[in-house]
């Protein structure tokens, strides 16, 4: 086997160092009754060639592998990578590298990690960003965490029904063995989060948003932040969409203390969901709360700028139970990759592409509805929208399914109360001619 | 004269990301406007300008990252001997097929019939997986070791809770990685500390005297982190058993015991893999993982949702499952980690699996006969796939664990890990892992001999290393103090 380097002769004459007769013997200590019965139940290994075959043909029962155009988002999104993200990023001296615990050797990653956090605070207008969370669903999570330990008297926290299903999943599963009350916040007729009821939530430690949400709809953050802190808690805003900031106000300058959410956008693909990356940010006052590893600037011996993992006596390493979260690897080289992706677009090229996906996504929602489907909500939005439909939509679904197109998500999957209503969502890949097809497909 | 970049060979100096560019330069293709613009309908107050990034050309890009990775060092650039990481090679075709078109152009959320290739991936890698281990069922979900550790705790308090019991202890061992005391008490648990015994494995005795019935059971490591098998582990997990306990197993070092150890016949309720240690996926410079979590029957229904089961011939995701303690990531977990992992299994096979542990193992206790005349062995006996020195032998010359970690930086090696596990004062915990030749090892004893002589010798050479590398020692005491972790 290739990855096996040792001859025969060489596991001999390394045996008779160790002073074992075989292999096997290297595991004589090991007690009978824990020992492995027989075989692994495993297939007889394939070579490079036949592994190749074998994956053409799992990806030959995708439908992604023929799609022309799948018009979905929520959470996971299609955008064009530039060939030399990957080609640098994969360069194995970042890929096969350990995170950074010796800084000698790290300089790379670790500056990448240092660009990294702050790009991603300029983008979201915050003062100081993290190395990176699992996913924008666990960075929510953490956010809502370390929000109950910055206001430690308090265990009380609401989050906006707004925010993507699956994320308010994560958040209840995280938060599920603590002494925390999660309190979900009803969404008002224009698509936007209700605040209304703030005001009677006593001990009301955050409230978190999404923006754009997962209707896509674009919440007032300013005004929000406004009610929230009014209420005494801490403003937190989590986004699937990072392009969406291309265009939007960020949510720093709109008022948010905790900012946090999905960075897949930024040159991962879409892979089925993972990995893609969680990014997190806030004030500066609540960095020693931050969960998870930060890269800071420092100087060596010779007062040269370097920099190095630092303030880790949050971290489980050192501080073990009484750490600010127990995460440990984190995203990595997918920081490196967001890093250079938002390099690669500039802040020209991002206002660029966040405007090409505004536009096709308005070409394609006022072409639905002029052809007779309705906006569910009456909010504004950037590159998903939800529509519904007075007949039934779901032949002209399938028949556009059988040209390679998948138009939306069907709504009622995750909020019962919305029937016939569908997420679509596009982006700068989908091609005008595609959406000719479905608002054509529609109008018939 | 004026100076290039060069600095040092073909070490280059390169700027951060903003101290570089002009503004109007673009280093991406700007796809075409086919439909008209349109006019912005969203309030005034709700847009902004946009961030302040940089604007760079495709050249500046490229060059940068291209100089930045030349200060970095990865197993494709040499040996990487941290213990407890298992650096082993990464194959090159695993991150091919993780890019197969289809694959990883797939929407999480296609439903399953337009997603067979991706959930049929899913499901034989839980099959497979749990042949690994001996277990009866799999989630893939944890997106990394710490992860599936959370997930592990959150079904103990889930099995408790149904039972009606309420217990709020943990025993966990004082070899322990910091995740295992930190993911129990994120779950709402207390981390009681269990010594481990004079030969640096538990003794079943201490166990027998703290496991009560406040204490939800016992978070080991086996092989523990000094690179020993606990060998009292079926007694450790029958008294744990016995007064209504789960033994949660972190199999962070499964790369000793592949096709040799059955951890369900151990009396292991749930373990995680690290697929990026063991099963050859990269490490990326911290991430991303993969912590697949292994159970038995008895607490299947408790994993997160979904997992894959198939029926007939096609494969489907499973979310009726009324005691699953839910969700732990917004999708799958981290795909793509799992196809890399997938397909080094299927290039590898069972015996060759179990040949890598055997070689794995082979290497350290290799090392360890090797140095130990001149390095301080913490316990002397028999080692697993990594063996724990420490720097006591140096203490006269007064040579600490860290001056002997830089040197072998300007020697061209990774360090050992150093300073861990916490119970071995000054420990050098070396993993070298089955990919290492036997003309590299060697090599790396030799230079290890050498620096341990320089010790003696001229400690100056060690205390200052290292001195080949781009930078020097950092103040790490700085970047703790005034933190700058923006520029």
């Amino acid at each position: 086997m290739r990855y096996l380097p040792h001859t025969e002769k060489e596991i001999e004459a390394m045996l008779a160092v160790t002073g074992h007769g075989q292999l096997e013997e290297l595991f004589a200590h090991i007690p009978e009754d824990c020992r492995y019965q027989g075989d692994m139940k495993l297939p007889e290994p394939l070579s490079e060639w036949a592994l190749s075959d074998h994956f053409q043909s799992l990806a030959a029962n995708n439908y992604s592998t023929s799609a022309k155009a799948v018009l979905l988002g929520a959470g996971s999104y299609s955008h064009y990578i530039p060939e030399m993200v990957p080609s640098l990023i994969q360069r194995s001296e970042f890929l096969t590298a350990y995170t950074p615990y010796q800084p000698e050797m790290a300089q790379g990653t670790l500056q990448g990690i240092f660009e990294y956090q702050t790009l991603t605070a300029r983008l979201l207008g915050m003062e100081v960003a993290n190395a990176s969370m699992y996913d924008g669903a666990s960075a929510l999570a953490e956010a809502l965490l370390m929000a109950l330990r910055i206001a430690h008297k308090k265990h009380t926290v609401a989050i906006s029904s707004a925010i993507h299903p699956y994320y308010r999943e994560v958040v209840h599963t995280y938060l599920q063995a603590g002494i925390f009350n999660i309190i979900e916040l009803p969404v008002a007729e224009n698509g936007r989060t209700d605040l209304a009821g703030l005001k009677e939530i006593d001990d009301l430690a955050a409230v978190a948003l999404q923006s754009p949400n997962f209707f896509g709809v674009i919440e007032d953050l300013e005004t929000a932040s406004r009610e929230i802190h009014a209420a005494e808690a801490l403003f937190i805003t989590c986004f699937t969409e990072p392009f969406a900031y291309g265009l939007l106000r960020s949510p720093g300058i709109s008022g948010a203390d905790i900012v946090c959410g999905e960075g897949q956008s930024f040159g991962m693909p879409q892979s089925s969901g993972g990995p893609g990356l969680g990014m997190f940010a806030c004030l500066k006052k609540h960095q020693r709360n931050i969960p998870g590893r930060v890269a800071g600037e420092t100087v060596d011996i010779e007062g040269k700028r370097g920099y190095v993992l630092t303030l880790s006596t949050r971290e489980q390493h050192i501080r073990r139970e009484k750490a600010t979260s127990n995460i440990c690897s984190n995203q990595g080289i997918c920081t490196l990759t967001a890093a250079a992706y938002m390099a690669s677009l500039g802040a020209t090229g991002l206002r660029r592409v966040a405007k090409l996906n505004y536009d096709k996504a308005a070409y394609l929602k006022n072409g639905l509805v002029q052809a007779g489907a309705k906006l569910l909500f009456s909010g504004p939005t950037f590159n998903e929208f939800v529509l519904t439909f007075a007949d039934d939509f779901k032949p002209v679904r399938q028949r556009l399914l059988d040209k390679g197109i998948i138009a939306g998500l069907e709504l009622s999957r995750f909020y019962k109360e919305y029937e016939k209503a569908y997420l679509f969502c596009v982006t700068e890949t989908v091609a005008r001619t595609v959406l000719d097809e479905v608002i054509e497909e529609v109008r018939s | 004269m004026t100076h290039g970049p060069g600095i040092s060979g073909l070490i280059m100096e390169e700027p951060l990301l903003w101290e570089k560019g002009k503004q109007g330069r673009t280093a991406f293709s700007m796809p075409d406007q086919d439909v008209p613009e349109a006019t912005v309908e969203i309030d005034k107050n709700l847009l902004g300008d946009g961030p302040d990034f940089p604007d760079l050309s495709e050249v500046d890009v490229v060059r940068h990252y291209t100089r930045l990775s030349g200060w970095n060092f990865g197993i494709d650039t040499g040996m990487y001997p941290l213990g407890s990481c298992t650096m082993k090679y990464n194959p090159k075709i695993n991150e091919k097929m993780a890019a197969t078109p289809g694959i990883a152009t797939s929407h999480p959320l296609l439903a399953d019939e337009l997603s067979q290739g991706t959930l049929q991936i899913m499901f034989e890698l839980q099959t497979f997986l749990a042949s690994l281990t001996g277990m009866d069922a799999v989630s893939l979900q944890p997106a990394a070791g710490a992860q599936g550790e959370m997930a592990g705790m959150l079904m103990f308090a889930a099995w408790f809770r149904k039972k009606g019991e309420k217990r709020t202890k943990i025993l966990i061992p004082d070899t322990a990685h910091g995740t295992n005391p930190a993911s129990a008490a994120l779950c709402g648990f207390k981390p009681v500390l269990l010594q481990s015994g004079s030969d640096g494995t538990l003794d079943a005795k201490s166990v027998a005297e703290l496991m009560d019935e406040e204490t939800v059971g016992i978070m080991l490591t086996n092989p523990n982190t000094l690179g020993l098998f606990e060998q009292s582990i079926r007694e450790i997990t029958a008294i744990v058993h016995e007064r209504g306990g789960l033994v949660y197993g972190d199999g962070a070092n499964m790369n000793a015991v592949m096709g040799i150890v059955d951890f369900k016949r151990c009396g292991i309720d749930i373990m995680h893999l690290n697929l990026h240690k063991t099963f050859s996926t990269p490490h990326g410079g911290g991430g991303p993982g993969a912590g697949p979590i292994c159970v038995v029957d008895e607490l299947a229904d408790f994993l997160p949702i979904p997992r894959v089961i198939k029926s007939g011939d096609k494969y489907h995701l499973q979310y009726d499952c009324p005691d699953s303690i839910g969700r732990l990531h917004a999708f799958f977990g981290n795909y793509g980690v799992l196809v890399k992992a997938y397909s080094y299994i299927l290039s590898m096979g069972a015996e060759n699996l179990q040949k890598a542990s055997q070689l794995a193992v082979l290497n350290a206790n290799y090392i360890r006969e090797s140095l130990r005349d001149v390095l301080h062995l913490a316990y002397d006996k028999p080692c697993m796939h990594e063996c724990v020195f420490s720097d006591k032998k140096q203490q006269e010359y007064k040579i600490t664990t860290l001056d002997m970690a830089k040197r072998l930086i300007d020697h061209g090696y990774h360090p050992p890990t150093i300073y861990f596990p916490l119970v071995v004062p000054g420990a050098i915990m070396i993993e070298p892992t089955e990919t290492e030749n036997k003309d590299d090892l060697d090599q790396f004893i030799d230079v290890f001999k050498d620096i341990i002589q320089e010790a003696r010798e001229n400690g100056e050479l060690l205390r200052q290393a290292p001195t080949r590398t781009k930078l020097r020692r950092l103040d790490e005491t700085q970047a703790a103090r005034k933190p700058c972790l923006t520029g």
